[in-house]
């Protein structure tokens, strides 16, 4: 990397005396600088930062669209309320998520990995092909793919029992089953190719040099061998980073539940998003909603330290 | 052997791939575009009930379920529009103030400079789920509910861009700007004549993935716009599966057509695609 040298374009030097001055030679200096960031700045303040501090607000209030906020009175009502409203569907709603979570992550890094390390040695023409289509369907939203799982699912002439039939199996009631909902809803997600994957592993393992490969060869290392010595190593930050954003994303889930099954089947299918559309948007309890957006934001933060740690230990390595 | 080595790419293994490989990848292939194949077989095939119990495998090339989708019992020209309307408005706003505001936290220095950028970037996390909230209160009291600005106006409110564009701008060398500076080119034109040029490829990827992003956006949407002729497509499509409960080939009709203009433009952008992937992933 090489640095250059910032010339400053505007330092003309010249003696102007006062604040009004000062401020002149500043506007000079600078004037652009803030011009370029300024609309950005606005909008960002005006719908990402107040929000932001205005919820945190809400959150220790109870709110109501006609008489606004009033402070709660132990201040982290919402807090407990968050957890015993409805006899604790939320906890329930956590552990769906994290359910959801675990296993989608675990198979979206796994697929990634392999799938990556399988189109490593084709040709670009094909290496394309398979990129394009694992992401294919990242480019359709996550509602309609959703919506498309549903009737996959459908328990009469769905995909699904089609192909438990053609096996001699009993069918299945895939969504409307309490006990199997949560299932068939990680298991679409589990099924759906990590389109991103596929192309971060694939863009850091072109770039580990070919002549680590070759020393190990020559010291007798095969194929196998090779892959976890010195691929899923190397390529350890992209997995991390990858890590990071599925779990967020499977934190976050919503569509894919909203659509698969619109209206719950009891508690079994409730994650942490969708409590929160339904505290905030259906029972327009504001100030629960706002204290479960927060818990959400916590765990989400957490794990970011998390990333940010093991960052910090891997340059210290 | 000379050849063989000089064929071999940096990164690649030697050994070909085995037979079990090419399974593995034809099998996934096969479960990550299966979904959307069914979704438009059955779209292409006259069901006005319950679909049969053998599934359908095979297009019959029919546009039946499309003509009642469109006959006018719902809005579904309107939602397009509103999508389209949206999810342009949103871009073309991140497009020129993102490359902006990138530009001037790659390579100027001004007070704050610092501040101001690890604050817009520690906000990239946090989840919209927290800000929904209190946008829905404002955008009730100025009574925007079912406008198509309270949508847009949210858009544009993400770092993700700023970010993108800096990471971009930041490569690219200083010495062109200063020659510019020197055959007397304003702050403006600098920007403009020699930067954004510069970033195209930035730039294509970040207009890509806005529209995208915004074209399928659902939460926000879905509070923000209550009356069926104001909904983005997105929501309207969800809708169909309640208003048309047993009238499958409108619903699959409807989200087939959906999704068709993403994939088309996959198709047409796909390299912008596959490297915009990469451009966005924020290392560290």
């Amino acid at each position: 990397m090489t640095t250059v040298e910032k010339i400053d374009p505007q330092a003309a030097p010249q003696r102007e005396r006062g604040a009004t001055a000062s401020l002149r030679r500043f506007a000079r200096r600078h004037g652009w600088s803030y011009v370029f960031v300024v609309p950005s700045l606005i909008t960002f303040t005006l719908f990402t930062l107040i929000p932001v501090l205005w919820s945190f607000v809400i959150s220790f209030q109870r709110f109501s669209l006609a008489r606004g906020g009033q402070w709660q009175d132990p201040l982290w009502e919402n807090y407990i309320d968050a957890f015993t409203k409805q006899g604790g569907v939320f906890v329930v709603a956590i552990q769906n998520t994290l359910i959801y979570s675990f296993f989608t992550v675990i198979a979206n890094i796994l697929f990634g990995l392999v799938l990556a390390s399988l189109i490593q040695p084709l040709s670009n023409r094909l290496k394309t092909f398979f990129r394009a289509a694992y992401y294919l369907p990242a480019v359709t939203s996550a509602l309609i793919i959703g919506m498309t799982w549903r009737y996959i699912f459908n328990a009469q002439w769905g995909f699904a029992n089609y192909l438990l039939r053609l096996a001699g199996m009993e069918p299945v009631r895939w969504l409307s089953d309490p006990d199997i909902a949560l299932t068939s809803v990680t298991l679409s997600a589990v099924l759906t190719m990590p389109a991103t994957a596929v192309v971060l592993f694939s863009a850091a393992m072109g770039s580990i040099p070919a002549e680590y490969y070759e020393a190990a060869e020559l010291d007798g290392a095969g194929p196998m061998m090779r892959w976890w010595r010195i691929t899923v190593p190397l390529i350890r930050s992209t997995t991390l980073y990858l890590v990071v954003l599925y779990t967020i994303a499977s934190f976050e889930v919503f569509e894919r539940v909203y659509a698969m099954v619109p209206s719950g089947v009891g508690n079994s299918t409730q994650t942490i998003v969708t409590q929160i559309y339904n505290n905030g948007f259906k029972d327009l309890d504001f100030g629960v909603a706002s204290a479960q957006a927060f818990i959400l934001f916590l765990m989400i933060a957490a794990l970011a330290v998390v990333q940010f740690r093991a960052l910090k230990s891997d340059v210290e390595y | 052997m000379a050849v063989a080595s000089m064929r071999r790419r940096a990164g690649g293994r030697r050994s070909r791939l085995p037979w079990t490989g090419w399974v593995v990848l034809v099998v996934t292939s096969v479960i990550a575009l299966f979904p959307m194949y069914w979704l438009f077989v059955n779209a292409l095939t006259p069901i006005t009930s319950n679909p049969p119990l053998t599934p359908i495998l095979w297009p019959a090339w029919s546009l039946d379920n499309f003509r009642r989708l469109l006959d006018g019992n719902v809005y579904y020209v309107n939602w397009m529009l509103n999508s389209l309307v949206i999810a342009l408005a949103i871009t073309v706003w991140h497009v020129i103030f993102d490359s902006m505001a990138g530009y001037a936290f790659a390579k100027r220095r001004f007070p704050g400079r610092e501040v101001l950028f690890w604050l817009m970037l520690s906000t990239l996390m946090i989840p919209i789920h927290v800000t929904v909230i209190p946008l829905f209160i404002v955008t009730n009291r100025l009574g925007l509910i079912d406008n198509i600005l309270a949508v847009i106006l949210p858009g544009t409110a993400n770092a993700f861009g700023i970010f993108l564009m800096r990471q971009y701008i930041q490569t690219l060398p200083s010495e062109l700007e200063e020659a510019a500076r020197i055959d007397g080119a304003s702050e403006l034109q600098v920007f403009w004549n020699v930067i954004l040029p510069l970033a195209r490829p930035a730039l294509g990827a970040l207009a890509i993935f806005t529209f995208v992003r915004h074209w399928n956006d659902f939460l926000w949407p879905l509070i923000a716009l209550t009356r069926p002729q104001n909904y983005t497509l997105t929501v309207g499509v969800a809708n169909l599966q309640g208003e048309f409960a047993t009238d499958y080939g409108v619903i699959f009709a409807g989200a087939a057509l959906a999704a068709l203009p993403m994939i088309a433009f996959f198709f047409v952008f796909q390299r912008q695609f596959l490297e915009g992937v990469r451009m966005g992933a924020v290392k560290g």
